[in-house]
């Protein structure tokens, strides 16, 4: 069995966008959703700036029951609930109180780390000899797949349940791994997604390894520039994506919106060898898993109209490009437009690769391709690579056909994805 | 405190942790959490530490285990009042 794999729903929680309406005019305008945090001031962070969604109470009150938020400690399954439910009603999907699970409807929805902060509660309450006063709510929000079980209960789902974590291809793969199993004809229907908690918790690591930019705490939507010759470092984010992934089969029989479809991918790994350790990408494998997502899902190289990079602001930003450019062998001049996401929302890390996602999405099915922010100064290292009429710094207006997304973390992994946009034959 | 105003209390602490309006509307000193209230039973500890905070009192891991019903849980919140009291 090989079915043909579309989406069908879209969910999101970014910096600049909590619905998909407001995202999708967010990224068309190149709206930063990049904020000063005073916590991260107070706490003496050298990077003093991030992206968080805004949600308000009331909001949030939509989405979970009184006693769910009473001990709610965990912006990510705060955020990927919101993103997750609002795909399955974008997809026409109903969450109906059934007795009975929908056996043809699971989850993939990975994360990083869940419950950041509910872990920190707990730890200090344990050592404070107060264990007791933990109760019920610990293991659920700290547990990785805290995310999935929510949601899945929610949506009453009842085929594959499952969080996936690999750093920061996690979302890619989300994609990927609901998109196989649709595939092979083990489900009819998957939401996958990320998420990646708010906070000094899980943004203090970064900081500490001096890979997140302290030269913008006073123009904060100015911090984050992929491909500029002053890009500084990454500005953490935080956020969700999520997207409904059906058979093209059942699609078409319940008359769903069709998105683009998926066309297919790859993940690997450098393996840490050679050029590659555990926070640099291996090249040969970089290259390796972009041509091998264009073998798997078809597509020539020359087919390909947008790339939605990694491109995450630092100084790796040339060295991808370079990656991309050696894996497709395309002429200076037939380089497809390149564009990140991250200069509006920053480094979402967990989430990163589901949010992207969902922009690339609505590119293809909106027709257009959203504006770089932040890179007037283009890196000249990029600009001896390819021209800088590929790397847009307003929004495009045009139909566009295939695009191809990747996400590279750390642990030398990568994760490369296609998409098409579906013309409704 | 006696123990129709223990059972007042108890049933604002328990309202939360049950989805059942008309069995909560029913509550007497019978009534059991998990068969009549349909409480999850992973949300008994929690209610163990609200119980804990309203009366000011410590229950200890035995008592915990007997806090399934209405009547048991008034009676132990009674006992251990007491002996604070004391």
């Amino acid at each position: 069995m090989d079915n043909r794999v579309v989406i069908t729903g879209l969910g999101v929680c970014a910096p600049n966008g909590t619905t998909i309406d407001e995202f999708s005019d967010a990224i068309r305008q190149g709206i930063s959703g990049i904020r000063h945090q005073p916590d991260l001031e107070a706490l003496n962070f050298s990077c003093q700036i991030a992206g968080k969604p805004p949600l308000s109470e009331e909001r949030i009150s939509q989405y979970f029951t009184p006693l769910e938020l009473r001990n709610l400690n965990s912006t990510g399954i705060l955020y990927g609930v919101i993103a997750g439910l609002d795909a399955w009603k974008d997809a026409g999907l109903n969450i109906e109180n059934n007795n009975e699970p929908d056996w043809d409807s699971g989850t993939i929805f990975g994360t990083g780390t869940s419950g950041i902060d509910k872990f920190r509660w707990a730890i200090n309450k344990i050592d404070a000899l107060e264990i007791k006063k933990l109760g019920s709510s610990v293991v659920i929000q700290t547990m990785a797949s805290g995310v999935s079980a929510f949601i899945s209960g929610k949506l009453g789902l009842g085929n594959q349940i499952s969080t996936n974590s690999s750093a920061c291809a996690t979302g890619v793969e989300s994609i990927m791994m609901a998109y196989e199993r649709i595939k092979t004809g083990q489900a009819r229907r998957m939401l996958a997604g990320s998420t990646s908690d708010s906070g000094p918790y899980i943004w203090g690591g970064f900081d500490a390894m001096k890979v997140c930019t302290f030269k913008h705490n006073h123009d904060p939507e100015k911090g984050s520039r992929p491909m500029s010759a002053t890009a500084s470092g990454f500005v953490p984010g935080s956020g969700a994506g999520a997207l409904v992934l059906e058979s093209l089969e059942s699609a078409l029989a319940r008359k769903a919106k069709i998105y683009a479809e998926v066309c297919g991918g790859h993940i690997n790994s450098g393996g840490q060898r050679g050029l590659g350790s555990m926070t640099a990408p291996n090249p040969t494998a970089v290259q390796r898993c972009i041509r091998a997502a264009l073998k798997n899902a078809g597509i020539e190289a020359d087919e390909i109209d947008v790339i939605n990079g990694h491109l995450t602001a630092t100084t790796k930003d040339a060295l991808e490009i370079e990656n991309w450019k050696a894996a497709l062998q395309l002429s200076d001049c037939s380089f497809p437009y390149i564009n990140s996401l991250k200069g509006m929302i920053g480094h979402c890390i967990a989430a990163s690769g589901s949010i992207e996602c969902v922009a690339s999405i609505l590119e293809l099915s909106e027709g257009f391709i959203f504006p770089n922010i932040n890179c007037e100064d283009l890196n000249p290292e990029i600009t001896a690579l390819i021209d800088s009429k590929c790397i847009p710094q307003t929004a495009i207006h045009q139909p566009i056909n295939i695009l191809a997304k990747a996400s590279f973390g750390f642990g030398d992994i990568n994760a490369c994805i296609i998409f098409k946009k579906y013309s409704h034959e | 405190m006696n123990k129709e105003e223990i059972i007042e209390a108890l049933k604002t602490i328990i309202e939360p942790y049950s989805e059942d309006a008309a069995a909560l509307a029913q509550i007497d000193e019978n009534t059991d959490f998990i068969k009549d209230l349909k409480i999850n039973s992973a949300n008994l500890v929690d209610i163990v530490l609200d119980v804990e905070e309203k009366f000011n009192i410590e229950i200890d891991n035995d008592s915990m285990a007997k806090m399934l019903t209405v009547k048991a849980t008034a009676e132990i919140i009674a006992q251990k009042s007491k002996a604070n009291a004391g």
